[in-house]
């Protein structure tokens, strides 16, 4: 059965830029409550919406917003402590009065979703033929379940989709994955797709390739994307209609042109001012080198021979060169899988590596592993998930003085005073010591986190893409933190991220990492400037444009 | 008390069967704890001639109440008892046998059936079932406890140690734990009480040895997950030593599994020292034990409350452990929302 006249778009004659014609799905005054613990909390508080056949609406909104809750409750998949009211209406039906039986042929029939996580969102046990199967033959008993699954793998743009029937999921990358996602909710032509944060797990090059196939699938589909997301360089490029949420409710909605050109809401206008302003303030030129690694080589190796040889190796990073000046930020950039994160972990002997890294004049290297421990105060590390860094069982004051009662640093009300400081450095309160981090936000949380690194007083900090797991208002807060830090406790940074737009703002020069291997280092405005490498225009272009 | 801990204790709590097993477990074993008080041949107090005495605290010649022998008195004796009474009183407690008091004056053989006397019946030997029973909880239970505790103790060391180490440390003590537990530990144990004569303590060394490897996989998975945890990593980090990191950082994830088997492992130790005693190879003879008042319920069909008040008893004892086992178990578990 041939795809694409399968639908035709004509089904649902929409003239453009009228609002008029019937809404494929309609929304009015949805309320969410979540009873959590005997009290009811409200996630969505009114909100209404309308998504045109054919057309794309976006729902924007920083974590928290209410705005996944919206689009789980289309499909009533919120988990039974939710009590839902208001009125969803999907092609002219009432969802919310429909039996079981009848709202499992609107799921993954009539509506199709995708989820943000590629990894978890598929079955690591079965393979890929046979989960896009499932979903065909769910809906279609009967219809020929291999040939649909290998037109929809082709439609989704996987190559030679014949001999990727029988991958696990495993053994496809995560932007093959999503691809694979769509497929399943593109299984049986459905009129509308949901779609939460579909590339938010993705890398900036990759992304790109995802959004362009979801347009090009809407516009030989005919079908209408409801597109939840927080990054508004994904809804520039998606969206005709555009719904800003905060706190459970749309504090703006309106055609994307109206809403990014002239923006009536604060909150829209603080989520548009996207890219962090300013650039590292000036370098001593006299400094010396603070940290220098040459040949830095980290290999897993992979299975073993019967005489212990291994017989592969996943290669990390492989003979990585670098210095790093005495109040220098430096920039690591690359995708997932890059090996930057392996890098920064092996240059503070936190993972077993090859080659040399000598910190202020000494081999780290060459030592045991106690006489690193006590230098370890001067070198610190700040890890990227705010919610798994922090101990749950110890209070933050806990926390942020563990390093201070390893070293024997302070004690009694000389120890008090220096976790109050930090904690005030860092912009908290100081009574924020004696409760758990699970009363925090996430950006407190990485506030916590460079607390305590920086109580221990080091010269270099390792910062493992500290803003990434955080929304975009409170990532400009940190980055503003860490400048103004470095400016008083004259640190060196070494920045790894994949947003190359925290590297302009912050860093002095900027080292870009492939497949484990560095293939450019410079200046960073050098390197803005005139990218050396293909790679490096690639992701300089999915990143700024 | 932090919040994590308050929600397990609520949701505990919330679970009626369990809540109730664990009081009802604890009333059992305190009381079993005070059996001299409850089941005694002497009596707790005794007032003669103007002065108080405490024959289960102390001995007493019966000299001291008036008789001929410098032997103790024996307080069961009819001849004992009138001296005491001409003088003063006694107070018994409920039962007035110990495990191993006789009763000489059985109307029929024994085993004798269920009387106003002896409200369980007495065993083959005319000692006092309901009196045997009371010790012999008190020794099972404490058995299982310590050999919980004993076992838990190596279990965890042994499993964290391997989970955080990992490598070659793990390698090999997955390899001599998977020899270790290939021994048919019961035949083990039955070889070695026929050398010995084995009492309290040399069972509890030789069960635990091969007792202590029912923790080590699940601490030893949590350890290997632990360490990779991010704020575990930030504790290496920071410049903290391993039995810091271990202690602090990693164990009180894996304690989540430690907990929820312990009351399992209480009921395991029990039946393990149950089935030694059944098959007579446990405790010495003449020890208060449920192995060997089941051993003789067997031997004895005739005498149904043998073997009934054992089963009774054991089965009680177990299913409050498992109930108490279920209620831990879903207050730990996060999905098990109270």
């Amino acid at each position: 059965m041939p795809l694409i006249p399968a639908t035709t778009p004509s089904r649902s004659p929409v003239t453009p830029e009228s609002g008029r014609a019937e809404a494929l799905l309609s929304i009015r005054d949805l309320r969410v409550d979540f009873a959590v613990e005997g009290r009811s909390v409200a996630a969505v508080q009114g909100v209404s919406l309308s998504v045109l056949p054919g057309r794309t609406t976006a729902l924007v909104g920083e974590s928290g917003s209410g705005k996944s809750v919206t689009a789980l409750s289309v499909l009533r998949l919120l988990p039974p402590s939710a009590r839902v009211g208001g009125e969803i209406r999907f092609e002219g039906r009432d969802l919310a009065g429909l039996d079981e039986a009848s709202l499992r042929e609107v799921r993954g029939g009539r509506v199709g979703m995708i989820f943000q996580e590629p990894m978890t969102s598929l079955n690591p046990l079965h393979t890929i033929g046979r989960q896009i199967g499932e979903a065909v033959g769910l809906h279609r008993p009967g219809a020929d379940a291999r040939a649909r699954t290998l037109e929809l793998l082709d439609l989704v743009g996987i190559p030679d989709p014949a001999s990727r029937l029988g991958a696990f999921p495993h053994q496809l990358s995560g932007g093959q994955r999503q691809r694979v996602m769509i497929a399943m909710a593109l299984a049986n032509e459905p009129a509308l797709l949901i779609a939460d944060e579909p590339t938010t797990a993705l890398d900036v090059t990759i992304q790109s390739q995802v959004l362009g196939l979801l347009r090009d699938l809407q516009r030989r589909l005919g079908m209408a994307i409801l597109l939840i997301s927080h990054d508004l360089g994904v809804v520039r490029h998606m969206a005709d209609k555009v719904h800003v949420m905060r706190e459970g409710r749309i504090v703006e909605h309106g055609p994307r042109e109206e809403i990014f050109a002239a923006p009536s809401h604060p909150y829209t206008r603080a989520l548009l001012a996207s890219a962090p302003a300013g650039r590292p303030d000036p370098l001593d030129e006299a400094a010396g080198n603070l940290v220098e690694a040459r040949g830095v080589r980290v290999w897993f190796p992979q299975g073993k021979s019967f005489f212990g040889r291994p017989k592969s190796f996943i290669k990390a990073v492989t003979d990585a060169d670098l210095t790093i000046r005495r109040g220098e930020s430096l920039g690591v950039v690359g995708e997932s899988g890059s090996g930057k994160t392996t890098l920064g972990l092996a240059l503070l002997r936190l993972l077993p590596s090859r080659g040399e890294v000598v910190f202020d004049g000494q081999d780290l290297s060459a030592m045991r592993e106690r006489q690193v421990r006590d230098l370890r105060r001067n070198f610190q590390i700040v890890f990227q998930d705010p919610y798994g860094s922090l101990s749950p069982r110890m209070t933050v004051g806990q926390i942020v003085a563990e390093g201070l009662d390893a070293h024997r640093l302070a004690s009694g009300s000389d120890r008090e005073r220096r976790i109050a400081e930090i904690l005030e450095a860092v912009d908290l309160d100081p009574s924020a010591m004696h409760r758990y981090p699970h009363e925090f936000s996430g950006g407190q949380r990485q506030r916590i986190s460079i607390a305590r690194a920086l109580i221990l007083r080091p010269e270099f900090v390792v910062l493992d893409e500290p803003t990434s797991a955080l929304d975009r208002t409170v990532q400009f807060q940190i980055v503003e933190l860490l400048r103004d830090l470095r400016a008083r406790f004259g640190l060196t940074y070494m920045f790894i991220t994949h947003d190359l737009s925290l590297v302009r703002a912050l860093c002095h020069r900027v080292v870009i990492m492939k497949d484990g291997r560095i293939v450019e280092q410079g200046e960073t405005a050098a390197i803005f400037a005139r990218p050396g490498q293909d790679y490096t225009r690639a992701l300089l272009a999915a990143a700024l444009e | 008390m932090n919040p994590i801990t308050r929600r397990r204790l609520r949701a505990f709590r919330a679970n009626r069967r369990a809540f109730w097993s664990l009081w009802i477990f604890l009333f059992i074993f305190l009381a079993s704890l005070g059996a001299e008080l409850i089941a005694n041949d002497r009596p707790l107090l005794v007032w003669y001639d103007g002065g108080l005495y405490a024959p289960v605290q102390k001995k007493y010649p019966e000299t001291a109440f008036g008789g001929d022998f410098e032997t103790e008195a024996v307080y069961r004796d009819a001849y004992v008892q009138e001296l005491i009474k001409a003088k003063g009183w006694m107070l018994w407690p409920p039962i007035r046998y110990s495990y191993k008091t006789i009763n000489y004056d059985l109307p029929v053989p024994a085993p004798a059936p269920p009387s106003a006397e002896n409200w369980l019946g007495t065993d083959d030997q005319g000692r006092d079932v309901l009196a045997r029973i009371i010790y012999g909880v008190r020794l099972s239970v404490l058995f299982g406890l310590t050999l919980t505790l004993g076992s838990s103790f190596v279990g965890v060391a042994v499993g964290a140690f391997q989970g955080y180490y990992g490598g070659l440390t793990d390698l090999a003590g997955q390899r001599f734990m998977e020899i270790w537990s290939g021994m048919p530990g019961l035949f083990i144990l039955i070889i070695l009480a026929s050398m010995v004569e084995p009492g309290f303590w040399w069972l509890l060394a030789v069960t635990m040895l091969f007792s202590w490897m029912s923790l080590v996989d699940v601490v030893r998975a949590e350890f290997l997950r632990g360490r990779n945890l991010e704020y575990v990593r930030a504790a290496r980090a920071l410049g903290l030593p391993d039995r810091i990191i271990m202690f602090r950082h990693i164990l009180p994830n894996a304690m989540i599994a430690t907990v929820t088997f312990l009351p399992f492992i209480v009921s395991g130790s029990i039946t393990t020292l149950t089935s030694l005693d059944f098959l007579g190879f446990g405790l010495p003879p003449g020890s208060p034990s449920l192995g060997e008042l089941l051993a003789q319920g067997k031997n004895n069909l005739q005498a149904p409350w043998l073997g009934l008040s054992a089963f009774a008893v054991l089965g009680a004892i177990l299913s409050l452990l498992v109930f108490i086992g279920e209620g831990v178990r879903d207050a730990f578990d996060p999905r098990h929302n109270a």
